[in-house]
């Protein structure tokens, strides 16, 4: 099995119910990191924090510039800021422009993650319509990590998964529950 | 040596290069975010390498400052976070009315549409016949900009929205003239500004503030950097003296935590309670 260190996960319209089903089924053995873009308005409240938080078993948290990276952590990049993951595994927050139209936008957090990462990052397009997170799973695999995007006929917008398969930058289409699978076999649960 | 690492020795080269020739550092910077800046700088250039533009850089200044404006200059709006502007309105003004004369410095004001818009929310409370904005950048191409008031008529619809939910007493339309496609600051707002080049990663303290403005900056300092800034806003506040950071940026883990008190915790608008040792240029005795 690939020796995997990180989970990057990026998403738009209709994200918000496909990640409540993507991340409430990992269990609390699973050790990974998991950095979220969520496109989203720019609010005060951290919603989308409290939300997901009453659904996972992982803790969730909005990404604070210069923190550590934590094991078993669900990171969200917060709106009105690009997520970018750091040489030295740290976390960085930053106002640049906008990045197909967004910010954050899934491509910086893809490949600022590939960089580091290389071979030992899992990268996951979910539901979504516009083209943002295409560039970064090419990356992500021309570094040798492992691409997934959500099937798109069970997405509520399939622009965003389609045109990463058009692009031929994926390695395996799947239904939420099919994903979540696969992240949960990579830390079986010990029998004893 | 896999080609990530050998990009790692071409930035740390350039960065050394920068700063030797220069003296503008960017080695305590998040290194992630340079480092897509510089990408995009060399997209635009005919080179296909990092390591390429340095000796450009170092014997061309005009190359270097094309660079520079490229990796350093960050985008802003007026009345970004409006709620913050609010809670400057309503809960630090007060407080800062009771001194004869305020000195504020806008650390890091890049093109100025913050400077703005702090200038515009003085001007409403009155302050502005004993208020001195003191507004610093590194970069003189965004403080020129700053300086022209000139700024893209297509964003104000955005920042009249932003300046209602920040308390504005009449309408932002007020305070500028339209022309074809651009909008002039009126020139009244500028009276009370200083613009002046200050980079926080070499220069000092200049002067005792009674508010220090500095947001969406540390976010791409590096710890070592984040404390050098943070100790100099220390310095340079005077007792009880209010200090405004970006609403993801934190005093907390810095090595000024403790001479802080949170003012406004959800703004980010901290309260200084360093007292100065005695014979400090700064002490005023209060």
């Amino acid at each position: 099995m690939m020796n995997y260190e990180a989970v990057v996960i990026g998403t738009s319209m209709g994200g918000l119910e496909a990640l409540r089903q993507l991340l409430a089924p990992l269990q609390r053995n699973f050790t990974l990191p998991i950095f979220i873009v969520q496109h989203r308005q720019a609010t005060a409240e951290e919603y989308l924090t409290t939300f997901l938080n009453e659904h996972c078993v992982l803790a969730v948290k909005e990404a604070v510039s210069g923190e550590a990276i934590q094991a078993g952590t669900v990171y969200l990049a917060p709106a009105d800021y690009h997520l970018l993951i750091e040489p030295n595994h740290t976390l960085s927050l930053s106002i640049d422009a906008k990045v197909n139209y967004c910010r954050p936008a899934i491509d910086v957090l893809f490949e600022t993650a590939a960089e580091v990462y290389q071979t030992h990052l899992i990268g996951i397009l979910l539901t979504g319509a516009n083209h943002d997170g295409t560039a970064g799973l090419r990356k992500i695999k021309h570094h040798g990590g492992f691409t997934l995007v959500q099937q798109p006929s069970t997405a509520v917008a399939k622009i965003m998964p389609l045109t990463a398969i058009q692009a031929k930058v994926v390695d395996r289409v799947g239904t939420l529950a099919e994903i979540a699978l696969f992240l949960n076999q990579l830390f079986p649960l010990k029998s004893s | 040596m896999q080609q990530i690492e050998i990009e790692q020795i071409e930035l740390n080269l350039l960065l050394e290069a920068l700063y030797q020739r220069y003296g503008y550092d960017f080695r305590h910077y998040s290194q992630a975010s340079i480092k897509r800046r510089l990408q995009y700088h060399l997209a635009k250039t005919p080179h296909t390498s990092i390591s390429a533009l340095i000796p450009e850089i170092l014997y061309n200044e005009a190359a270097c400052q094309a660079l520079l404006f490229d990796i350093s200059v960050t985008v802003t709006e007026m009345f970004r976070d409006a709620w913050v502007y609010l809670a400057i309105r309503e809960k630090v003004i007060p407080l800062l009315r009771t001194y004869p004369f305020i000195n504020v410095w806008h650390a890091g004001c890049a093109t100025g549409e913050e400077v703005y818009s702090l200038a515009i929310l003085l001007q409403e409370e009155g302050l502005s016949d004993r208020v001195r904005i003191y507004a610093t950048d590194f970069n003189d191409v965004a403080l020129q900009k700053a300086k022209t008031r000139i700024y893209p008529l297509k964003r104000m619809k955005e920042y009249s929205q932003s300046y209602q939910q920040a308390g504005g007493k009449s309408s932002l339309a007020d305070y500028y003239h339209a022309h074809y496609d651009s909008v002039i600051m009126n020139e009244s707002l500028q009276q009370n500004i200083t613009f002046a080049n200050h980079n926080l990663a070499t220069d000092g303290s200049f002067g005792e503030m009674h508010l220090i403005f500095c947001r969406n900056v540390l976010i791409y300092f590096n710890q070592t950097l984040q404390n050098r800034a943070l100790t100099l806003f220390r310095d340079s506040l005077c007792y009880n003296g209010f200090l405004c950071l970006g609403t993801k940026e934190t005093l907390r883990f810095s090595e000024v935590e403790h001479e802080f008190n949170p003012f406004v915790e959800s703004e980010r608008i901290y309260q200084c309670k360093y007292q100065k040792p005695n014979g400090s240029i700064f002490n005023t005795g209060q």
